[in-house]
């Protein structure tokens, strides 16, 4: 009986309700049916945009096409010439000569192989040995402090970078080395390695921090140690990511420009050694923007035929960074 | 019998225990050196650079005297830089994001689009250089102008922005888009009126981030010719600028002292930018963190 | 009791009209298939209640009656869905004039990251009513409607996300009254809530089946009987049962649909 009588006042409510609809003047719906017989139009955005979207989606894949299709053009003109054989066996490079300059690339790869060896030795190392730090042993206090100081080394622009190469580390290297030039390989490798030692750090700690708990305890219950759970475990299992980081970074420091632009000098060489002034791939890049070549002439196109070189071994060292993270990667 | 002997067990912990302390120590002092070559880098360039760092200094043109240079033009320049970037970038990132996660089928295409601009981002920053100075420069014969310029750094600074407006659409829930959609509101009208709108913290944290590496970027825009030293400044946005990073590296490459020290001060404003701008990135990112 | 129900069944059946009605319907995710041959008439003005175990499909069907299905890749459908004797899956018929008149609430309550007031005005803006003292009438009478006016009207500027989840879920109505939809499909209204808020809703809706048709899924067998009219009980993509509420949990007639309803499985 309680039930049927609750029923009745809900039934009462619906019935005063239906009273104050129908003494509404209008009717939300029929309002909505008449703005879209109005602006039936309206529907032109909702077919276009996608199609907006899209290209702006293809401005990033133009861009790439862009820079493909650029340095494939002006490196054919430069081509035209210098014979592609003297391009990449030649051991002189001399391009500012009146007569006939020398064009082949391997001194400026040799500048740029050792700025980019004495890099990874340096960044290497710290990263790794940073990154085995903040997964492994740092306080969530250490780790939020230490962090975002990375973050803002890793953010500072590379001119002050090269800054810093030219009148910090150089003077002190030359007090420590008499014979070091001005002009040197070791100084901007260096600091490259500084400089790419955050982005090391940070990739392989995120690696090692994604390697389970579970896998830790384990080891730590056997009574191994946190050095041991360190390079026995985490290492190895975080090892893809690792190398990723790696890889990343030397490709990184391959295409690093301003640090080597300011302290490693315009001297193309083949020498080993790395005291002497040097030019990477990028150097001279810069060196001939900055002077004033003629457009048109060979040296003009020879910075698209070292630039497309520059371009095929960053984009080879990504693609193996990103084919190690693929094929390797875990299943936890 | 046993076949484990727990005395040489014992035995051998000491040294594997003295193993893990040392190398725990060598860690953190690799660690700490990272910190500490920044503590230097940061006081060798105020130490060099405040003396010449005052109002004077912010309010002049470039001058072969270098008491009486300064970083005005340099300034102006990055103002007019960012006036081109940043709606550029923007609109082309944010329209990227939207497509990829919004709209894009999973197909080859889609998947192309997104290796591309991981790829993309990988490109050092000089190949662009070399980019815009094909395009923008000759081929639409932009020349040395602030619109050459700005669309180049606007490609350059594009996967990052991508990247970061990708994750802040990724973050807003799925919830609320049905919720419009069962109110009958189309695609479009969800994403203007509900998706971005949740988005907007995230992008414009991406945004700001993008932009502070265009502010730094130099090897691009010294290949592209723009000047390293100019005594005027634009009016339009075909004018030619100077930048901070180029008047920075301009005054690293001369020989005298004094340069140097202004170089130093350069960097010190340069920085300051940084500095305020991440500033701003992370106060948005903590203001609007998990709202859902 | 029995007899009123009968006697107002008499009158209903006279003038009641079917809303919705599924003829043949499969429905399948790339090769699984979660609905199978579905048959069912649903009346207006009456709330009719999905019961069926996890994975049964009914939520897979409340869905698929404002096509919001669509939204999973890889949906394939076949059968005819007649709203109002027009067939809804059919391409041509425009989705979004569909969701306009059939109005959804979700499992979790959803409102959008804005005020209290632009949550519910957002359904009619979106359909391009603009006149802000329209826009406050339809807010005011959707909110009330909702029962919740009460408790918000005095901040009606705040953000929703301060309500509670109970308050939150009948805004998430509240919002879908706004556009006054001829039917409202509720999909588990309140699995995500405590029994008072519960008890709310349960409440809100045998107040709002005067005026609106109400489909409701659920997993709560006491819910279905306290508020429904009729039952459909879902097993496996199929409706094993379909008749009025009472009967189902009294007299089932499929053995399956009695051991779900005893709870010897589900």
């Amino acid at each position: 009986m309680v039930k049927c009588a609750s029923h009745l006042v809900i039934g009462m409510k619906g019935v005063f309700k239906l009273a104050t609809q129908n003494t509404n003047s209008f009717s939300v719906q029929k309002m909505i049916q008449e703005k879209k017989k109005k602006k039936s139009a309206g529907g032109i955005t909702e077919k276009i945009m996608p199609y907006i979207l899209f290209l702006t989606a293809a401005v990033s894949v133009l861009t790439t096409i862009g820079i493909v299709l650029t340095l494939i053009f002006e490196t054919f003109l430069f081509f035209d010439a210098v014979s592609i054989k003297e391009f990449f066996t030649g051991k002189v490079w001399y391009p500012f000569s009146e007569t006939n300059g020398s064009f082949g690339i391997l001194p400026l790869i040799m500048g740029t192989l050792k700025v980019t060896v004495i890099a990874a030795i340096v960044a290497v190392p710290i990263g790794l040995a940073s990154a085995i730090y903040l997964s492994e042993y740092a306080t969530d206090r250490a780790r939020r402090i230490i962090k975002p100081i990375l973050e803002v080394l890793a953010g500072i622009p590379t001119i002050v970078y090269g800054f810093f190469a030219l009148t910090f580390v150089t003077p002190i290297l030359r007090d420590i080395i008499p014979s070091l030039e001005i002009f040197n390989a070791l100084s901007p490798g260096i600091v490259i390695g500084i400089m790419i030692t955050p982005m090391i750090a940070s990739l392989s700690e995120d690696a090692m921090t994604s390697v389970p708990n579970a896998m830790r305890e384990g080891a730590l219950a056997l009574g191994a140690t946190k050095f041991e759970v360190a390079i026995k475990v985490v290492l190895p299992a975080a090892i893809s990511g690792i190398v990723a980081s790696i890889v990343l970074g030397i490709s990184r420091a391959i295409g690093e420009t301003m640090i080597v632009a300011v302290a490693g000098g315009s001297t193309p060489n083949l020498e080993w050694n790395i005291t002497g002034s040097i030019q990477t791939m990028t150097a001279y890049i810069v060196q001939v923007s900055q002077g004033d070549v003629g457009y048109g002439t060979t040296i003009y196109y020879s910075i698209y035929a070292v630039g497309m070189t520059l371009f095929v071994f960053t984009l080879v060292m990504n693609l193996l960074a990103q084919y190690i993270t693929r094929r390797f990667r875990e299943e936890y | 019998m046993n076949l484990i002997n727990h005395d040489t067990v014992v035995k051998r912990m000491k040294p594997r225990l003295s193993k893990n302390s040392i190398s725990k120590w060598i860690f953190f002092a690799l660690t700490m050196f990272v910190l500490l070559i920044l503590g230097i880098l940061l006081y060798r360039i105020f130490s060099q650079g405040f003396g010449y760092l005052d109002l004077q200094f912010l309010q002049s043109l470039p001058s072969r005297k270098p008491e009486n240079a300064g970083v005005y033009a340099a300034l102006i320049g990055t103002i007019w830089l960012m006036a081109v970037v940043a709606p550029v970038s923007l609109l082309l990132g944010v329209g990227t994001a939207i497509y990829l996660e919004e709209y894009a089928k999973e197909n080859a295409l889609t998947n192309f689009i997104k290796v591309n601009i991981s790829n993309l981002a990988g490109v050092p920053s000089i190949v662009f250089g070399l980019l815009g100075l094909t395009v923008f420069v000759r081929a639409l014969a932009f020349g040395t102008s602030v619109l050459a310029a700005g669309l180049t750094m606007s490609l350059l600074v594009l996967p990052v922005i991508i990247v970061a407006a990708q994750e802040a659409i990724r973050a807003v829930p799925n919830q609320l888009r049905e919720a419009s959609f069962g109110l009958g509101a189309t695609k479009w009208q969800t994403i203007v009126r509900i998706v971005l709108p949740a988005a907007i913290p995230g992008i414009l944290t991406g945004g700001i981030l993008a932009l502070s590496r265009a502010i730094g970027e130099t090897a691009p825009l010294v290949v592209l010719g723009m000047p390293l030293f100019l005594a005027f400044l634009p009016k339009t946005f075909l004018d030619s600028i100077t930048v901070l990073p180029l008047q920075i590296y301009n005054w690293t490459g001369r020989p005298q002292v004094e340069f140097h020290a202004l170089a130093a001060a350069g960097i010190i404003v340069l920085l300051f930018m940084l500095i305020v701008m991440n500033s701003i990135a992370v106060l948005i990112r903590n203001k609007f963190q998990k709202r859902y | 009791m029995e007899t009123s129900t009968a006697a107002a069944n008499i009158v209903n059946t006279e003038e009641k009209q079917i809303v919705y009605k599924t003829s043949d319907l499969d429905l399948w995710y790339g090769d699984n298939q979660a609905l199978k041959k579905i048959n069912l008439d649903i009346m207006e003005n009456e709330v009719t209640a999905i019961i069926g175990p996890s994975g049964c499909g009914k939520s897979t069907y409340i869905k698929t009656l404002n096509r919001m299905i669509e939204l999973v890749p890889g949906v394939r459908t076949s059968g005819e869905i007649l709203y109002r004797g027009k067939n809804i899956l059919d391409k041509s018929y425009q989705v979004e004039e569909l969701r306009t008149k059939v109005g959804m609430v979700f499992q979790k309550p959803n409102p959008f990251p804005k005020s209290i007031y632009e949550n519910v005005a957002y359904g009619p803006k979106i359909h391009g009513i603009r006149d802000k003292k329209i826009l406050d009438q339809i807010v005011e009478k959707s909110l009330r409607g909702a029962a919740i006016w009460d408790e918000v009207k005095d901040r009606l500027t705040q953000n929703a996300y301060g309500l509670s989840g109970g308050q939150q879920q009948r805004l998430c109505i509240a919002r879908c009254l706004a556009i006054e939809p001829d039917v409202i499909l509720m999909d588990e209204p309140t699995s995500a809530l405590d029994p008072i808020s519960t008890l709310k809703v349960e409440e809100l809706v045998q107040e709002l089946k005067k005026d609106f048709s109400i489909i409701i899924v659920t997993h709560n067998m006491q819910q279905a009987a306290r508020i429904s009219k009729k039952t459909a009980f879902f097993l496996n993509g199929e409706v094993i049962e379909f008749s009025e509420t009472n009967k189902i949990f009294s007299t089932p007639a499929d053995k399956r649909t009695e051991d779900y309803i005893t709870g010897r499985f589900g």
